[in-house]
């Protein structure tokens, strides 16, 4: 084709391009809700071309729930089934939470390619961008909670709040985990490149997934420890998710995970827009 | 629009930008034309970049200040974002889509409709002979191709004003016409284009005026024929066949043309400005009279190189590390 544009340069492909470039109008800017909408077809785009990107969503997790539950099914709860019915909620907020700072090296990625700046100068809404890729990532966060949950039931997970309460549960993971994604959004403005921002994410995530409630009770781990893990927002939003699971949430438990979550959205959703606009 | 009476694209006043120690960017004044190409001139590290990310509202200026069609730079950036467009130095897309894709999606974040800007991106892919390669990923296109659709994303919506970042580095000379093409059509449609260049070659075939830049300064701006009156009409380079016949050749040559005939980077090589390319010819004679024999001679316009050994006594200095800082 580029032969085409040398032999036509005289009289078609310039025409065409005059044509192009006079025929240009200016449409008026769109909303919020539509530019965020464009960002979210771009992102789920990208999948389609790149669909490798989606091991973390359904690999990992039936790695991770396998694994845990043979592991340390039969050493802390005397039987896997029985391990099962505590391990499962915990293990997906584990998953769910880890596979968040995705969106920050996705976010990493734009900036070192030109294409951050190319949206940085459309005359846009912005946020719309993060949001439009957030959207996708609820997605993506609701393939991995299905995948593991299905996975579960085939292994003898009996849930006594029954579908509701699943999907309370699952309702739940999605809200604190698109709150806790504005932390990766920030890591990704600031830390230069993926390997280092890789390397943050994992200091972050690793203590705070597995110093938690997740796999065992907190009552069994020396004080000082079990102090942290009781105030650590992993475990509140496991409380809360294996009390949908199991029919015995309480309006407390819920309150603490949606108030660890706008706080997470408060401070860092600003913050991120603010390094987002002045990137150097 | 309110500013018809406006003639002026860009002015702007003392920018500085300054990154850690180094001022990138060190007191820039400008004073560009509506309708007309300028062009940057510069070697790696210049700041060339810098300036044109502050004008683009992607950086802050630490000092000074700049109007866009009279709007100010940093309070009014939501009207200046609607009248400008942004060709970076590298690919400004997203190279895991293909090129029809990132046109569309370019064209619904302008405000298209959907079918509308199905329409548009065809219409581009079309123009920029990219029709062919319309459902192909934008990386596996070739460095002609990835510029043009990266072109072709910055005038979805013809721009005002259209920044264009080393548009033709790295491209073979059919690529780097096209993109010439493109630039020119821009222009009679009475887009303003700021460009960068490290190639006097290309400031010269299309910019209207030229300001040549190094650590953070203009240190000559005026039209392409003044600058090159400047720095002397045209460059001859001679190669000699014996490295050793070089001192007697300056000699020989400093006669009949004047005292700029200087020693080239290679040692069989020396290079002069040449005010009158007459005179070129019988100063050749000359060496072939004194025996003096040549691999090859030309006579070529100065490259950035000499302008800039004319116009600082220094030769080009990469500055690589700098560069660093000014692309992050």
């Amino acid at each position: 084709m580029t032969q085409s544009f040398e032999t036509n340069k005289q009289g078609g492909a310039n025409g065409q391009l005059i044509d192009a470039i006079a025929s240009s109008e200016r449409p008026s800017r769109p909303n919020g809700l539509s530019s965020s909408f464009t960002f979210a077809s771009r992102a789920l785009l990208r999948i389609k071309h790149v669909p490798e990107q989606l091991f973390d969503v359904t690999v990992f997790p039936i790695i991770f729930l396998l694994m845990f539950t043979y592991l340390f099914g039969g050493a802390i709860a005397g039987s896997t089934s029985d391990y099962l019915q505590f391990l499962l909620p915990g293990i997906l907020v584990m998953t769910v939470s880890q596979i968040t700072m995705y969106t920050g090296i996705d976010l990493n990625n734009d900036i070192r390619k030109g294409i951050f700046d190319r949206f940085r100068t459309l005359p846009i809404w912005l946020p719309s961008a993060l949001v439009g890729a957030l959207l996708v990532d609820t997605v993506r966060y609701s393939m991995a909670s299905t995948i593991m949950i299905v996975l579960g039931l085939i292994l003898g997970f009996r849930p006594e709040g029954g579908f509701p309460g699943v999907i309370g549960a699952v309702a739940l993971i999605l809200v604190f985990s698109f709150s806790l994604s504005w932390v990766w959004t920030t890591l990704g403005l600031i830390m230069r490149s993926e390997k280092s921002l890789m390397m943050v994410s994992m200091m972050v995530l690793f203590p705070i997934t597995f110093v938690s409630n997740v796999f065992v009770e907190p009552e069994t781990l020396p004080s000082w420890l079990e102090g942290f893990v009781d105030i650590n927002p992993i475990s509140l939003l496991v409380t809360a998710v294996r009390g949908f699971m199991h029919d015995a949430v309480t309006f407390e438990q819920i309150g603490w995970v949606l108030l660890a979550s706008f706080i997470f959205t408060i401070i860092f959703a600003p913050l991120t827009m603010y390094l987002y606009r002045n990137k150097k | 629009m309110d500013d018809t009476k406006q003639t002026m694209a860009i002015e702007a006043k003392g920018l500085v930008k300054v990154f850690g120690k180094d001022r990138a960017v060190d007191g820039v004044d400008l004073s560009i034309k509506k309708g007309s190409v300028y062009g940057f001139l510069g070697p790696n590290g210049a700041g060339k970049t810098t300036t044109i990310r502050m004008l683009a509202t992607l950086l802050q200026p630490d000092e000074g200040h700049a109007q866009i069609f009279g709007h100010d730079l940093v309070s009014e950036t939501a009207a200046i974002k609607s009248r400008i467009s942004l060709t970076g130095q590298y690919a400004s897309i997203d190279e895991d889509l293909t090129g029809i894709e990132n046109l569309i999606m370019i064209s619904r974040l302008m405000g298209y409709s959907r079918k509308q800007a199905k329409a548009r991106a065809n219409e581009l892919l079309h123009a920029f002979s990219l029709a062919d390669a319309a459902k192909k990923q934008v990386k596996n296109y070739s460095g002609g191709m990835r510029r043009r659709i990266d072109i072709a994303a910055s005038i979805v919506v013809t721009p005002d004003l259209l920044f264009l970042d080393e548009p033709t580095t790295g491209l073979d000379p059919r690529s780097r016409n096209q993109v010439w093409d493109i630039i020119r059509a821009l222009v009679n449609a009475g887009t303003t284009v700021l460009l960068t260049t490290q190639y006097l070659e290309e400031a010269d075939q299309l910019a209207d005026r030229i300001a040549v830049i190094n650590h953070g300064k203009i240190i000559a701006e005026g039209t392409s024929s003044e600058l090159k009156a400047s720095v002397g009409m045209s460059t001859l380079h001679v190669s000699l066949f014996d490295q050793q016949d070089r001192d007697k050749a300056i000699e020989v040559l400093t006669q009949k043309l004047d005292d700029s005939v200087r020693p080239g980077s290679d040692p069989a090589s020396l290079t002069a400005q040449v005010l009158d390319p007459s005179v070129v010819a019988e100063a050749l004679g000359e060496l072939q009279k004194e025996n003096i024999r040549m691999t090859t001679f030309s006579l070529g316009q100065p490259s950035l190189d000499e302008v800039f050994l004319t116009l600082t006594g220094q030769p080009v200095e990469e500055n690589a590390a700098h560069e660093e800082g000014v692309t992050r």
